[in-house]
């Protein structure tokens, strides 16, 4: 199909720069995006007839993903060794 | 099964979804809006939802990295990754990753071991929810059945109306005849008696008139015998007697 209304999985990768020009990032859009994603997730993991743990197991994953991040220069000063 | 759970137990979180997705879980399926904006009909839930392996990793990553590393290749990469970020130490192990691990295994045995029960009950209570839905959908279209089945009826009997109504002008026609009759009747009594009325005024007056003229003749007819006539015809009569009586002599 056009470049323009491709979902980013299906765009290959020499594609990406292209597909990433033709995105708007304005308020609007970026809520858009978000909107659209979530959505897609969300009809894909959450409203089936029988889910499984794999709905919600992914976001609290990703969310221990983000808060060790977030805190990192926290935990790097528990490091066990000093040089690696 | 877990996200069987959220769905029941956080309605507030599914009215913050996009209207195609949360009018999808109403279970619907007639139209809920008629102009050209309309979502309907909604589609049905899918059965199963994306498949995920060990719980935390979508199929489809396995499926991008096996042409061309096979089977074992998201495992490899998995097990790289991980001695990378502990031998640099970018994932420092420290008291919470004891406590990670000991929650983690509580999860996944309690999941394992009870999960198939959850689901269960989580399927029931959808089941009945839909049950009852389906039942009083189902109750309104009886209830429309029979509506319209009794409008047939009244409809048929609509038309007996005409029936009714030629009854009904047959015997008020015959109350107007019979009540025309009768007064026709009356009428000829009512004239009747006045022409009697008349009849026998004019008989009375005449049988007056010729009374009073016998009485007025005989009157002037007993004043005119003068006393003179009167001896004369008592004379007469004497006369006449004697003669007869001669004659009656004769005969005995």
């Amino acid at each position: 199909g056009p470049l323009t209304e491709r979902p980013l999985m299906e765009v290959r990768l020499g594609e990406l720069h292209t597909w990433i020009s033709t995105c708007s990032f304005s308020a609007q859009g970026l809520l858009g995006a978000v909107q659209r994603a979530w959505g897609s997730y969300c009809a894909k993991y959450i409203h089936v007839r029988q889910g499984g743990p794999a709905g919600i197991s992914m976001l609290l994953a990703g969310y221990c993903l983000l808060s060790y991040g977030w805190n990192y220069q926290h935990f790097k000063r528990h490091r066990w060794r000093k040089y690696h | 099964m877990l996200s069987r759970l959220v769905l029941r137990a956080a309605p507030a979180a599914l009215r913050a979804l996009p209207p195609p997705v949360a009018v999808g879980v109403l279970h619907t399926t007639r139209p809920l809006h008629t102009t050209q904006q309309s979502l309907a009909p909604v589609p049905p839930l899918p059965e199963k939802g994306g498949e995920v392996r060990h719980g935390l990793i979508p199929e489809e990553f396995f499926q991008f990295l096996y042409p061309k590393t096979g089977v074992t290749g998201p495992y490899m990469l998995g097990t790289g990754l991980l001695l990378y970020l502990l031998s640099k130490e970018i994932y420092v192990v420290n008291h919470e990753t004891a406590a990670a691990a000991c929650i983690l295994t509580v999860i996944v045995y309690a999941i394992k071991k009870f999960g198939p029960q959850v689901a269960a009950f989580a399927d029931k209570l959808n089941e009945e929810k839909m049950a009852s839905a389906l039942a009083m959908k189902n109750d309104t279209i009886q209830t429309l059945q029979t509506a319209i089945e009794e409008e047939k009826k009244e409809q048929w009997r609509a038309e007996g109306h005409s029936y009714l109504f030629d009854a009904k002008r047959n015997n008020i026609a015959m109350l107007l005849e019979a009540n025309y009759r009768e007064r026709l009747l009356t009428v000829y009594s009512e004239v009747k008696k006045r022409l009697d009325y008349q009849v026998a005024l004019q008989n009375l007056k005449r049988q007056k008139e010729q009374d009073h003229m016998i009485q007025w003749v005989e009157k002037n007819v007993v004043q005119s015998i003068t006393p003179q006539q009167q001896k004369e015809s008592i004379a007469k009569c004497i006369l006449d007697l004697k003669a007869l009586s001669k004659s009656a002599h004769a005969t005995v």
